[in-house]
This record gives structure tokens, sequence and C-alpha cells, in this order.
């Protein structure tokens, strides 16, 4: 499709000829407009989800009166402060279902969107570090084959080839073996955020940041509109994909939604030359860690076991989770910490995601995508712009909010045992 | 070039000589050197390569924020990479490699990146490598990495050794100089219990170097005695080489303190990491300098002008022979006068404002110093070193004015106040614009469980810039009187930029923000053209401040380039978020003793020796340690465990259960919350008795399982899984605590306090009676009661139940009992024909029993109806936890997969997890299933593969055949039969 026309494409070549003018020529990413009274659909919240909603709503179904509307500055949540691993190895056919539909639009997401999104599929691995979560990745293997997810088992022998850095003799929790997702891997966070955003905006789609929701207007049953910090926006249909704050925003509805903010924590070490070109999760230790582009280990480990908004760090998960991976990975003992940060994380009580008709007409909600969202994006986009645009989509039939009414939960307890 | 003058210098000891290599090449430096002064001494300017560019890179600071000059430091077992040799106090024998470079430092292929650095310019990346897709991955991302990253990847496990330690204090004061001096001594006056750490490893901060002179006598000598006063006092203590790391929540502060760092190898702790509960926090962190932005600001040689006056008057060591001073501000012409002091050339100093007059300029004039007033740099001449400097006007272009031969400059942007710790925790930040600085807002502090503020900023800290404003801030903040000083009038900074200040873009292509990454002025000009507006899209786009130094340079002077692009005042673009760690700190240190072996406390049952010398194959359980199975010589692990089951089933079998949770749940209301807790009913049962229990979560899943023993008129013994001990006790005190906090209830988790023993098989009893002491008869401990006594001289309780569908009894005593009852219990059973049994075998005989395992038949998904567990759910309770989500639609759904027996046509074992398929596929294009496999085992006993598993419809569908495909297009054919494969009618238990 040609529905980035509008934009001067990126290239090689449109480097080295703004590179003659000293670069003084470059048009901007994406438009600050000014809302406009009146859109087709608005989308509260400019990350990744919010985005890659607009973007297929536009690009997939034609609809490109759209406003995404945003508190803060776009890709500013989760989407800006994940440990950008990329996999789709669950368990439950749902969620196999999204995640891998996300994992093959990473793909081509780069030349879709003509925007580097840095996708490296250089592989994930998760440890079993006991018989049970031996058990545990054999079952996921078997699943995710039923599920058209390329995985497999491999053993400590292979493990090593693919990560010489680690440990598998731990005196505590040996190295078994691994679940294998050789096209997991990671991409560059922000350039999700600002890859989709530039596409939108090219659409003529409008991108309004600093602009906070502080009413929703319905009439009738049916959403009218919204109220924000800069006017009042009529809309036609209206999506919530604003993670942890969408409750605040289901309140203004008139709605509950079953959703807890948590502070995931993580944290980054100095820049070191390339030593791991694999993804590697820990779920028994809870911690994993990959290598940045930069050279940095990009480290996660737990939730905080308190609910809080402010996304700040604290120390007694990094404490745990540097533990473990010193372990696993005795090297990084001489490295340093550079920084660590928190984000918070809307959980729902199965922890998978909602992406839902709501008792509100023509008002639609994706969130709860909890610690695994940014994997997600592009599929969940793909998933919230049909359920929008048609009514219903099959790839969000099972993550209706009122499962938790009906106890037709999407458990990944097993696949998802940490924060991820 | 660098040279070390022939005296001064007051932390060196020139008596104590310190031999250090650089790139293999000998030096020496003094004892009191850090390894930057020691270097420079050395002439040593060239230290590194930059990330991106991989330009020269020289030393620009003397603390804690210098950018450039990082090194991997050691070898072997002891190598580090990004040592800032700044802090790194100099030792005899150390070694450090510059980094970023091939083949080397002085000659780096990389550079060519600098050569079409044009065509590079900020976020470039997104822009570009997109085609053909596979080329990312295999061909550009590789090569990205390899240029990018710093030091080198350490190879092997690290030699030392770091510890941690707990601090309480009414005060912290963080920041050892003259403000945090002076503030610790009125605390410490007023009794309160004070700990006062510092970065260094020396007292009194800048006011020593900068010739402050407090109530009439030199700072050093003021310093000398503030410190022994307050290592007088009782209520102190005085920490040097120590960092506050971070400051969290509730005055939760971390302190870094680097104890070995400069004597590696003798023994003592590399780190310690001080977890420290803060009553009140006062930062005293002092300010740092900022660079000022003007092409070819990157060339080693150009330096801080407070830098350039450290390295002269502490380590007696002049960064050039000529330096060209360049500032803004007053406190730079200190930096002219100690080079002149110290007999060095000062060519001039560069002073961006227009018209400079007062004491300090005065005093530089004085010394014959050419002062370029309204004048600018406009661009270092030079490579590896600079060389010269091209003069021209500050409000222009860049029109060379005149040319100034040099091999130093000195540079000064003005000060930014040390805001992380205020700002780590919520502390707000208002913009000073006559110091034009970012200075704590006092009114909105970070707050602490009290909601009231918990950090004060004192000194430089707070934005005071001369001695007389810093000790008077800390009088007024902490009381007392301020000491006088002899601080002279300084005129306003003007704030710059950059220089000029009508520079085009090929000058601001040459002006350096962030030294370490490259980001240059231009990059963040172009961030702001294209949209990026907000000052972390800026920040994430160019990179700006992302390096090890967190842009501690770089980041005032990039969101003021950020706010004049946008033509918005510099509050309005606002700062970035402030995160720990202030400086980068040791993974070593957070991981602290926990590691190796005693990374997780292993817990062991008190037979554990026992097992290890009888051949013991143990498996982690939690943080358990238990016995898979014994093996006898030369045999295979599936043997030893088939071995065990037969003669379990034959003689007799001993497994130590001492792992098995065991709480302790006592009050009136004791029964009452059982039966919340429990499915079943639980505080009808009656003393002396026994009964199987589930637990489910509020949403209706099984959660746990064991028997429950009431052991009194109002005490319970719950048993619970090994692994689940921990955590069923947190839930019940988590229903306790939080919901039922009115409940007459105590709980205490016993597990440790017992040891227990499972004797089962067809001799049970035969090896109890034999030791004696109790009635063990059929009539006299009936199944599911349980009896106290003594049994073979312990004091023993004995419980008649069985997981294995043997006759059995499990026995606790005390844990200091436990190994002699084993050994009592194998010697009695000897005769017998008794063997012990580990997991492996107890797993197995349990899925022939048609048993349950939480873990295996459970997953978080499972109801107890799904494994037709219905019996053990009352019909009668009002409540228990799950009751209602058990009731919603899908768990009460017909269609749910229930727990059914599995056996293979031929007898083969059914792999681990596999699915059962059904026709066609589902809307997502996804193979239909009808079940799977939950547990499968190898059953010695019957000789055949058995499973358990859960099937759509399975009860209704007995002796149908389901497919289950495996790996390689295998296909386990499987009939659907009953669970329990084994001595269904229970005659081998109940005799």
């Amino acid at each position: 499709m040609s529905i980035t026309r509008a934009m001067k494409r990126y290239s090689a070549f449109a480097i080295a000829r703004e590179a003659m003018s000293y670069h003084q020529n470059w048009e901007e990413a994406w438009r600050s407009p000014a809302p406009k009274p009146k859109y087709d659909v608005v989308i509260v919240g400019a990350g990744g989800h919010g985005l890659a909603t607009a973007y297929y709503l536009g690009k997939n179904y034609g609809i490109t009166n759209v406003a995404v509307i945003e508190k803060g500055w776009l890709g500013g949540g989760n989407t800006g402060r994940n440990t950008t691993i990329i996999r789709s190895n669950y368990l439950q056919d749902p969620s196999a279902a999204i995640y891998e539909k996300a994992r093959s639009l990473f793909e081509d997401l780069s030349q879709d969107l003509n925007y580097n999104v840095m996708f490296s599929p250089r592989g994930l691995l998760m440890l079993a570090q006991t018989h049970h979560e031996v058990r545990g990745y054999r079952r996921t293997v078997y699943a995710n084959n039923l599920q058209g997810v390329a995985t497999e088992w491999i053993e400590p022998k292979r493990v090593k080839e693919l990560v010489p850095i680690i440990n598998l003799d731990g005196p505590r929790y040996p190295v078994l073996g691994a679940l294998y997702q050789a096209r997991g891997g990671t991409a560059r966070h922000d350039a999700v955020a600002w890859g989709y955003a530039r596409a939108c905006s090219a659409m003529g789609m409008d991108i309004i940041q600093q602009c906070e929701v502080t009413g929703i207007r319905s009439e009738g049953g049916k959403v009218v509109g919204v109220n924000t910090t800069k006017g009042a926006i009529d809309c036609g249909k209206l999506g919530l994909v604003a993670a942890g704050h969408s409750s605040v925003l289901a309140d203004m509805a008139g709605f509950r939604l079953p959703i807890e903010s948590l502070a995931l924590q993580a944290l980054v070490s100095e820049p070191i030359k390339p030593c791991m070109d694999v993804v590697v999760m820990a779920n028994t230790v809870h911690g994993y860690m990959s290598q940045s582009d930069k050279g940095e280990m990009v480290i996660g480990g737990g939730t905080d076991g308190f609910n809080n908004y402010t996304q700040r760090g604290s120390f007694h998960h990094v404490e745990e989770t540097v533990r473990a991976l010193i372990e696993t990975f005795p090297m990084i003992s001489r490295l340093k910490m550079l920084r660590q940060w928190g984000g918070i994380v809307d959980m729902t009580g199965d922890r998978s995601p909602i992406l839902s008709k709501t008792p509100v007409e023509n008002l639609f909600v994706n969130c709860g995508w909890g610690t695994g969202g940014f994997k997600a994006i592009p599929g969940s986009g793909w998933a919230m712009a049909e359920l929008m645009a048609r009514g219903h989509s099959p790839l969000t039939e099972e993550f209706s909010m009122y499962r938790f009414r009906e106890g037709k939960f999407i458990d990944e307890s097993v696949a998802a045992g940490v924060a991820h | 070039m660098s040279t070390r003058l022939p005296k001064g210098g007051r932390l060196i000891d020139r008596t104590k000589p310190l031999n250090f290599t650089f790139n293999g090449r000998r030096m020496q430096g003094y004892q009191g050197d850090t390894l930057a002064s020691a270097l420079l001494g050395a002439d040593q300017m060239l230290l590194g390569r930059s990330f991106k560019y991989h330009r020269p890179r020289g030393l620009v600071a003397s603390g804690a924020e210098e950018p450039n000059a990082l090194v991997g430091l050691g070898t072997g077992s002891r190598f580090e990479p990004n040592q800032r040799v700044t802090t790194t106090e100099l030792f005899e024998g150390a070694s450090a490699a510059s980094q970023n470079h091939w083949p080397s430092l002085e000659f780096d292929v990389g550079a060519i990146n600098n050569t079409f650095g044009r065509f590079l310019p900020g976020g470039f990346y997104y822009k570009t490598f997109m085609f053909p897709r596979f080329a990312w991955k295999h061909v550009f991302e590789p090569v990205i990495r390899q240029s990018a990253g710093l030091g080198k990847v350490p190879q092997d496990r690290d030699a030392d050794r770091y510890e941690y330690a707990y601090g309480f204090a009414d005060l912290v004061v963080v920041g050892g100089g003259v403000a945090g001096l002076a503030a610790a001594l009125q605390a410490g006056k007023e009794g309160k219990r004070v700990l006062l750490i510092e970065q260094t490893a020396h007292w009194g901060g800048r006011a020593p170097v900068d010739g402050v002179e407090i109530d009439g006598r030199p700072a050093e000598d003021w310093v000398k005695a503030t410190v022994e006063a307050l290592g007088k006092m009782a209520n102190v203590t005085l920490r040097t080489r120590t960092m506050a790391s971070g400051l969290y929540d509730h005055g939760y502060l971390l302190a870094y303190e680097r104890i070995g760092d400069h004597t590696p190898g003798d023994g003592r702790p590399r780190h310690r990491l001080w977890r420290i509960r803060a009553g009140h926090v006062v930062t005293a962190t002092g300010a740092i300098e900022r660079p000022l932005s003007f092409a070819g600001n990157d060339i080693p040689g150009v330096m801080l002008a407070g830098a350039v006056r450290d390295y002269v008057v502490n380590w007696a060591v002049s960064p050039g022979d000529r330096t060209v001073v360049v500032t803004n501000n007053d406190d730079a012409y200190r930096t002219a006068l100690a080079l002149t002091e110290a007999g060095l050339i000062v060519a001039a100093v560069v002073d961006a404002r227009a018209s400079v007059t007062g004491a300090l300029p005065d005093a530089v004039r004085a010394k014959g110093i050419r002062v370029l007033e309204g004048r600018g740099i406009a661009k270092v001449k030079g490579t590896k070193r600079v060389t010269g400097v091209s003069i021209c006007a500050q409000a222009g272009e860049g029109a060379e004015i005149e040319e100034i031969d040099c091999d130093a400059i000195a540079m000064s942007g003005g000060w930014s106040p040390v805001v992380h710790l205020w700002s780590h925790c919520g502390g707000k930040l208002i913009w000073d614009d006559a110091r034009a600085m970012f200075r704590p807002d006092a009114a909105k502090p970070p707050t602490g469980d009290d909601g009231m503020s918990m950090v004060t900023a004192v000194g430089s800290a707070n934005g005071a810039l001369t001695a007389d404003e810093v000790l008077a801030d800390v009088a007024k903040q902490m009381g007392g009187k301020a000491a006088k000083t002899n601080s002279v009038a300084e005129a306003a900074l003007e704030p710059v930029w950059i220089m000029p200040q009508g520079a085009g873009p090929q000058l601001k292509m040459k002006m350096w923000l962030d030294y370490q990454n490259d980001v240059k002025v231009s990059d963040v000009q172009l961030a702001a053209r294209e949209g990026y507006h907000s000052v972390e899209h800026t920040k994430r786009y160019t990179t700006l401040g992302m390096a090890t130094d967190q842009g501690k340079l770089s980041n005032i002077n990039g969101l003021a380039v950020l706010s004049d692009a946008l033509s918005q005042a510099i509050p309005q673009t606002g700062t970035t978020t402030f995160r720990p760690p202030y400086t980068p700190i040791s993974m070593g240190a957070i991981a602290g003793e926990a590691r190796g072996d005693i990374f997780q406390p292993l817990r062991k049952t008190p037979m554990d020796e026992w097992h290890g010398a009888n051949g013991a194959y143990f498996e982690p359980v939690g943080l358990w340690r238990r016995t898979y199975c014994y093996q006898r010589p030369g045999e295979g692990v599936h043997e030893a465990v088939n071995r065990e089951i037969l003669n379990a089933r034959e003689k007799v079998g001993m497994l130590d259960a001492s792992t098995l949770g065991k709480l302790i749940v006592k009050g009136p209301d004791a029964g009452r919350f059982l039966d919340m807790l429990y499915t079943g009913v639980m505080s009808t049962l009656p003393v002396g008795k026994c009964r199987y229990g589930l637990m489910c979560n509020e949403n209706g899943f099984l959660s746990d399982d064991g028997v429950v023993v009431r052991l009194s008129e109002d005490t319970w013994l719950c048993h619970t899984t090994s692994g689940g001990a921990d955590r069923i006790h947190g839930w019940m005190e988590d229903w306790l605590q939080c919901e039922w906090w009115d409940w007459k209830v105590y709980t205490a988790n016993v597990t440790e306090e017992y040891a227990q023993i499972a004797v089962a098989g067809p001799n049970a009893r035969k090896v109890l009676e034999k030791l004696g002491g109790m009635d063990v008869s059929a009539e006299g401990l009936p199944a599911m009661e349980w009896r106290e006594g003594v049994l073979g001289g312990c004091r023993a309780r004995v419980y008649r139940i069985s997981f294995s569908g043997e006759l059995s009894y499990e026995i606790a005593v005390p844990a200091s009992e436990g190994l002699a009852l084993w050994k009592a219990l194998i010697a009695a059973g000897e005769e017998f024909g008794v063997m012990p049994y580990g997991t492996e075998a107890m797993h197995i005989m349990r899925a022939e029993k048609g048993f349950i395992m939480i873990g295996d038949e459970t997953d978080g998904t499972v109801i107890p109806q799904d494994l037709n567990l219905n019996w053990a759910i009352s019909k009668k309770k009002a409540d228990y936890l799950g009751k209602r989500a058990q009731e919603r639609s899908h768990m009460a759904s017909p269609d749910r997969w229930k727990l059914v027996g599995l056996e293979t046509l031929d007898g083969s074992v059914l792999p681990d997890g596999v699915y059962a398929v059904a026709d066609g596929v589902n809307a997502n294009g996804q193979r239909n299933v009808q079940g799977r496999v939950t547990s499968t085992y190898y059953s010695p006993t019957l000789k055949k593969g058995i499973a358990m598993g859960l099937v759509k419809h399975g009860p209704d569908r007995m002796g149908e055949v389901i497919d289950f495909p495996a790996d390689g297009g295998k296909v386990f054919k499987a009939k659907i039969v009953d669970q329990v494969f084994y001595d269904k009618e229970g005659a081998k238990q109940n005799v």
C-alpha cells in the first residue's frame, strides 16, 4: 500500500542528499497539530499500542480521520521503558495467536513503516533449571507446534553454543535445557513508537501530545466524544489504549476494569563489546538479560509487591535479579549497573490483556498487557483496529473484558512465570 | 605537553612513587594520585576513543562527571571494563588499557566513522539499513554492535568478594566538602545520630583548591579541624570512598563503599553496599562545571577549568604548558591564577561577556594575562591534541579575529548543582535564571512516608556559588552560625549555550555536547527540527546523556540548545529523569555475598547427610534439595527409581518427607478460618484424625493440597506441598492481616521443626513394631488417624496416611531426632527388606494410584472439579475461597477438560506435556486440541507406560482412543481409561 506516500522516504540516499545541506532540511517525523473538533476515531494513548491501532485502522480499513491523544509525550510510557524482548512462545492458544501475529509483523515492520525499528530476531532462550520447568517447557513446545509458533527444546550443550558466557553448572540451579525460539529477539523500542507515529501522521492522522483526557461523553449509551485539556473532541468511535491509566478512563465512561498497576523493575549495565547474541530468560531465578546494540546488558526482573504509579526504580528486586544473573553469567559481576528504572505495568487477574468492547457502545478498550506488552504492539494494533473497524476480530475474541465474569481466563502462569 | 610540576600537589606524597602501566607502557605516579593525574603527569592526554565516531578522547574532568577517560583496569579475574580514571586511586602495579579502538589507540580504523560523520547525524540508523530485510540482523547490526560497546568483556569469574551492610541514622549527610562538614558538625552538636559520607578519599571538596579561607585560616586547616571534631563525636560516623548511589522511597538510601579498589587482592571485600534507613538526608553534593559548546571542544587538551585547577593544585600536574581559559563567569579566573602561580603560561582568558570587571578578573589582569572581552572560540586546532585556538567575537558567526597557540584549553560554562539524590525520589527542580541552573525547589521536596520532606539540599548542591553563600546556606537550613570566609564579589555569569552565538551549521557539527556518545549541537537541533520535541524524545533520538556519565556534563547544555531550537524557555523543556545510581555501581556489590553455594539458601533436611552418603541423586525443590533417587554403584537413574518402587510395593520403602510444609493454625477462630481456606470442612474434624484438603485461590483455581490434622480442640496442623509451604503461609497471613484481621487465629510455619519419614509398603507395620513403643496396629492406629508416643526412643507423632497406595505411616519427630530415627528405621527394616526411595518413586507411585500432584495436574488454570475432586468440596458450606469463582459459567461448563487415565496402545510412555489433537483448526488457524498429558511415567509395577491427562468430556469417553502428535511426526495413540491404575479398591493400604 502507498499510504506513506505523503512523507519523504528515509534511505541511505536521503541521508546523503540531506548531508549536502548539513541536514537542515529534514521534515518533521510527525506533525504536532491542534485537535480538530471531530474525528471518526479517537484513540487515547500514543504509546505503541495506541499508535499501532491507529496505523492499522488506516492501513487495513482506510480509516484515516483519526486522532491519537496523549497525556505526555508519545511513546513515553511502557513503550519507552521496557526491555524490548520479542517472543511468542506462549502456552494458551489466544495468547500464542496474538503474540505470533505481532512477532510476524515485526519481521517486516521496518520496511512497512519506512523506519528502522531494528527488529533483531537473534533468538530467545528460556532456561529450564528444575525438572518441573523442563516438563513445562516441553509442553510449551508441543503447544507451540500446534499453534504454528516455531519453538524447540534444546539441550544444555546447544544452550552453551548459543550463549558462550553462560554457566551451565551453577551449584544451585544447573541448566537442564531451554525452550528456544529462533525468531524471537529484540527491537528498538522507541523506534517502534516513532515509526508508527510518523506513518500515522503521514496518513493525515493527528497525534496530539500534552493533551490529557478529562472526561468521556456519551449519549444514550453511545460514546460521542472526549473532553481534554485542549478542548472537547467529538468522535464516532473511541479506543482507550492507556495501559495502567485505562481504569481511570473507564471510570470516566462509567465502567470498571479489573486492572492493578504495579512497578516492574529493569536496569542496564555500562556498555561493553558484544558478548551475547541471544535473549536469555531464567524464570526459576527470576531474571532475564539481553545485550543492546549499544552494548549495554539489558536486565529485567520482577514487579514490586505493591500497587503504585510512580515509575520509580526500587532496589529489592534489582538485588535479587542481579544475584540470579551473576550465578547464570558470572562475568557480569565486574560490570557496573548504569541505570535502573521502573515502569508501571497494568495487570489483569489472569495476566492476559483486555481487547474488548465495553458497556458503552462504540467505546473499545485495549489494556492489561502487564509485563509483556512491547512484543505485542503490532499484533495488538492489528487486532484492535479490526475490532474497532469491524466490531469483532478472531484475535481479540478471547480477550474480552467479560471473561472475568465468566471465569474464562487465559492464564499464562506456566509460560509467563515471571515478568517478561 | 602535560607534566608533573616540580613542587606542590596537596594530595600526593612524592616519597612514595607507584609504578603502573598504560597500554603496556611503564609509568610512574605517586601515592595520592588518581589514575587520571598519574596519566596526565606522564603526558598521556589521549586516553580513549569515543563511542560513535571513534574520535580521540582525553581527560575533561577530574571527578565522577568524567565522560571520556574510561579504561579497562586489571587483568584476568580482576579485569574491569569502563573504569573512570578520575575516580580510580592509583596503586602499585595498576594495569590500565584504553578502550574502543582497533588496532591501537593512536591509529583506530573505526575513526573512519569520523570522516563520514557528516553522513551519520543523530538518529541516522532509524533512516537506513532497512534493505534487504535480512541485512539488519546479519550485516548492519553486527557491524554496529562491534563498533559500539566500550570496554572489553570480562572473561573470568570474579576473584573478588563483596559484602553488604545495613546502616541507620537520624541524618545522613552526603558529601564531605565544607557544606557537608559544616552540616554534619551542626547536627552532631545537636546530638543527632549522623552519618557523613564522601565519595572520594579526601575531605574538603573544592574549597582547598579554590583558595578559600574560613574563619581566617586556609580551608585545608578548617577541614582538618572539623574532621577531627567530628571524629570525636560518638554520635557521628565518617566514611570516605562511599558514594550515595540512590535514594528510594521512605528514606532508603544506598551507599557504595569502595573498600578495596585501590588495594586489590588484599583479602578485604572490594565493595560494600550500604542499605541505610535515613531519618533525613542532607545533600551537600556540590556542583558540576559545564563545558562550553564551541567547535572542536572535544579535542584532547580541552578541559573543564575547575578540573585544570584540580590537577595543578591537588596533584601538581599541568595539563598543558600554555593554556587558554575560556569562560562566561568569574570562577574560571581562579584557574588562570592557579596556573600562573604554578609557573605555567596562560595565553589568554577568553570571556564571552562584553565587559568584565571585578576582583578576580582584576587579579588576572594584574598578572599580565590578556583578558579578551566579548570573545569566543571559533574553533580549536589540532586532532589528537590541542595546538591552538581561533578567536572570534562571541556575538558573531565565527570569523577569526586572531589565532592563539596553546596546548590546553580550560573552559567554564558555569556550574550545575548535583541534584540527583534530590530528584531520585520525586524532588522537583526550579530554574534559576540569574545563575543559569536547575536547583532544588525547596517547596517541592521528596517526601517520606509521613508526607514530610526527607531531603535538604545545602551549599552548592542548593545553588550557592561562593564559599560565603555555601556556609550561609548551611547555617540557614541546619541552624548555627555561618563562619566567615574570604569570598570576593563575583560578577554574574552570562549564559552561553553555543559559541559563537551566530555559529552556522558547519561549526555546530563540531560542537560536542555529549563527548562519549558523540552528540553534537547539530544533532539536538536536528532532533528538534524533526519533531522530537520532548526532552525525552531528543535524548533517546540522539543518545544525549545516555553514556556512562549519564549526561552529567551534557544534559543542561543539551536541553538549553533544545529550548533554543524550540524557541521556548528552559524550564518549559524540563529535564530528563534522574535515575539511580549516581555513578555506576558494580553488579558484584549488588549481589553481595549471595553467590555460588550461598546464592540462595540451600535447605537441607536433617537426614540430608545420610542421603548424600548413600548414593542420593539430588534435585532442587523450591529452596530444598531432595533426593530424586538413591543410585547403587553401576545403576542408572531409571533403574534405581524402578527398583525403589518395586521394593516399596513388595516389601517396604522409606521416604524423607521432611520438606512437606507444616503450618500450625491455632486459636478460637481457627476452625472457621480453615473452613474458608479449604474447600472441605476442617472445623468438624475430630481431634486425633486427619483429612485431605484442597486450597483454591480467589479465582477458584487449585493452588495447594495436603493432609490436615487436628491436634487439639483449637489447634490444627496443615500439611502443604514442599514447594508451597512459604507461599501458603503467606497466603494465610494475607487473609488474616488484610481481610479477617478480627479473627482470633495464629499461624506458625513449623516446617523445619520436624523431620518426617514415610514408611510405606506391606512390611511397614512390621518395621514400626520392631522399633516398638507405640501401638501401630490396624485397630490401634486406623487409616487417616494419628497418635503421639515414643517410637524407637524418639518422641514421635505417627500419621496413618498414604500417598503411595501402600500401607503407610508418616512419622514426625523433632528435627534433631530425624537422623537417629531414620537410621533406626533402616536398621529395624533390614530384615524386612527396607530401602529408601526418592521423589521420583514417590511421583510414580502416586500416579499409579491416580493421586494428583500440585504442579503436574494443576498449572494455575485447573479447578478441583476438573480433577474429579468434587468429593473433597463441601456442598454444605456457605463459602470458601474460590467458591464464588467456581460458580461462574465457564467454570461450571461441561466442556471443561477433565482428568482421566491414559494408556498407549503399545504400552510405550507418552511424552511429557503432549496435546491430544482434534479435527480442524480454529479461527486463528491453530490446530484444534482436545486434551493434554499432565503426568506420564513408566510404571515398573504394571510394566507399561501410564499417564494422566485432562481431556474434553474425558470421563464420558472411556475406552476411546485419541491422538497425541509428538516429536518428529510421531503420533502416540492412547486409550482413555480410569485414572487409578493400581489397587482400585484400596486393599493394600487399608490393612
